[in-house]
């Protein structure tokens, strides 16, 4: 077993064990930090995939911003009564876990349990530099790739989310 | 002034990052009580008081007496706190600050190479290409630990401080990352060795004094970076998850002994961190004011220890002469100036930058090293090639 492989085992059971405790947590707070726990485990996934930008990316985006006001929305919610802010479990759990069993049939039946993963045809340039910030900026803004269109066309949409919430939250515009 | 690469037969260049993780946390670990006292004396000096001054002379020993003490404290535990978080709060706030550390070059050394070249060498735990976005995510990490502190101990101003910081990071990281990203356009790379590297030859070659197209982009750049990672680190002015007249202590109330200083060690090693990137990234990093001789011969981590010991005095200057700000100024600052302040800097640069070397430039170059059939180290030298003419 090399280096690699051991790091991949022991990050994939951290990962899974996290995301098992986001939905098993009774308290919204911990759930919230299980799943910061697992954004990162993420990161470093893809920083063993030599994708440092999108580890970076998803550090600061998720873990970092978006994880920070969730905790902020639930300490929000629900101040002084903590046993108030335990979740009761009713039909959830049991449609949860029909789906899941479901889901691991579905995997099941494309053979990848069984197969593994497809080998890809990547060489060791591309496998080594492929994930840079600089490969990234120059494939996304080339001329010569599709690339650049949509990316446009997602920051317009983006700045339409960001007007939504500000018309949504002011009261008098 | 270089060294020998084989010392007693053992190659010391790849020793160097593994020395370099014993310096950073050394470094940090053991300078923190050496800044309490700074910052107590300068203080005491700036408030025409006298400071501390009974044990040891000039009161140097008064912060390992305090150390002590609260080693010896007891450990009290609030009835009513959320134990696991509770004790994971505090180290939630030392680990993204000693793991910033890692990304920070602090000095660069000559080796003469086994083969007869000499090689100037930067002493980094980790020279990575997203160096910059590696501190920036362990940052907006560092919230946490206050965040939960507040959180968990089930006290009311604990839980207002905590939400106070979480407010006021988030604020002040977009006008930190404009300002980082800034000086990132001036040094064309987010790795901090290549950006220290591209400071170079002297003060008018860094990026906070340099002249860019007649303007001098990086100054304000500069100053938007510094006091965003004032409030980065919530000391005064911007200490309000702290504040002591409204909140008692804010976020680390319900905390005592070891845990308590945790929190303490957190909060200065930050300030270690972003004052690192301060260095690194405006002040030119290693390199020394002049490229002459009285200057050159003093090393490099010494001239890099000066700029990050300046900025430190800054921070225990700015706590001695500034009020606390009101928690509405505090946001209008952030997001009413710093923030558009910031965009149009970077807007700025962005310019510059675009017509004083357009980006076809160094495509063509990329292209041409691949055609050759060369390999990634001919794109290097094109790159590096480009880098030199800005």
């Amino acid at each position: 077993m090399t280096g690699s492989v051991l790091l991949f085992w022991i990050l994939a059971s951290i990962s899974v064990g996290s995301a098992i405790l986001v939905v098993a947590n009774r308290n919204p707070v911990r759930s919230a930090l299980a799943l910061v726990a697992n954004f990162f485990v993420l990161a470093l996934f893809y920083m063993t995939l030599s994708a440092q930008f999108i580890a970076a990316a998803q550090v600061i985006v998720y873990a970092g911003a978006i994880m920070v006001l969730f905790l902020f929305v639930i300490m929000l919610l629900n101040l002084g009564a903590p046993n108030a802010m335990n979740e009761k479990f009713g039909i959830q759990a049991p449609v949860a876990i029909l789906l899941a069993v479901a889901f691991i049939g579905a995997i099941a039946g494309s053979g990848a349990l069984v197969h593994g993963l497809v080998h890809t045809s990547a060489t060791a340039e591309t496998l080594a530099n492929g994930g840079t910030v600089e490969t990234i900026g120059r494939s996304l803004f080339d001329g010569h790739q599709p690339w650049l269109f949509p990316f446009e066309v997602t920051s317009i949409l983006l700045l339409v989310g960001i007007v939504g919430s500000i018309v949504l939250a002011k009261r008098r515009i | 002034m270089s060294i020998p690469q084989y010392i007693f037969g053992i190659d010391i260049v790849p020793i160097i990052p593994y020395a370099a993780i014993l310096c950073v946390i050394g470094f940090i670990l053991l300078i923190v009580p050496g800044l309490i006292w700074i910052e107590r004396v300068v203080i005491a000096l700036m408030q025409d008081r006298l400071g501390p001054n009974r044990v040891g002379p000039r009161g140097l020993l008064q912060t390992i007496a305090d150390g002590i003490k609260l080693f010896f404290k007891e450990d009290v535990e609030p009835d009513a706190v959320d134990k696991r978080i509770y004790y994971l709060a505090p180290v939630m706030t030392m680990i993204p600050a000693l793991a910033a550390g890692a990304a920070i070059p602090f000095a660069s050394i000559t080796v003469a190479m086994g083969n007869g070249t000499v090689k100037s060498l930067p002493v980094i735990v980790g020279s990575v290409n997203i160096g910059l976005l590696f501190i920036l995510g362990l940052s907006s990490l560092q919230v946490y630990g206050i965040v939960l502190g507040g959180w968990s101990s089930n006290n009311k101003y604990s839980l207002l401080g905590g939400l106070r910081s979480s407010a006021q990071m988030i604020s002040y990281e977009l006008a930190m990352s404009l300002a980082i990203l800034t000086g990132v356009l001036m040094s064309g790379s987010l790795n901090l060795v290549e950006v220290v590297n591209s400071q170079a030859g002297g003060i008018w070659n860094w990026n906070m004094f340099s002249v860019k197209f007649w303007v001098v982009p990086g100054f304000l750049a500069a100053w938007i970076y510094l006091i965003a990672m004032v409030a980065e680190t919530n000391r005064a002015p911007f200490d309000l998850p702290e504040a002591e007249s409204e909140l008692i202590a804010g976020f680390h109330t319900e905390y005592s002994s070891m845990k308590f200083a945790m929190f303490f060690m957190g909060e200065y090693a930050s300030m270690l961190v972003v004052s690192g990137v301060a260095t690194s990234l405006w002040l030119g990093g290693w390199n020394p004011p002049f490229p002459v001789v009285p200057f050159t011969l003093v090393p490099s981590a010494v001239w890099f220890l000066v700029k990050l010991m300046s900025i430190i005095l800054v921070y225990v200057w700015l706590r001695a002469s500034l009020p606390r700000l009101r928690y509405d100024a505090l946001m209008n600052l952030g997001w009413k100036r710093m923030l558009p302040i910031a965009l149009m800097l970077l807007f700025v640069v962005a310019t510059i930058d675009t017509y004083t070397h357009p980006v076809l430039d160094a495509e063509t170059q990329l292209g041409a090293a691949k055609q050759s059939g060369e390999t990634l180290a001919a794109r290097d030298t094109a790159l590096a090639g480009g880098e030199a003419r800005r």
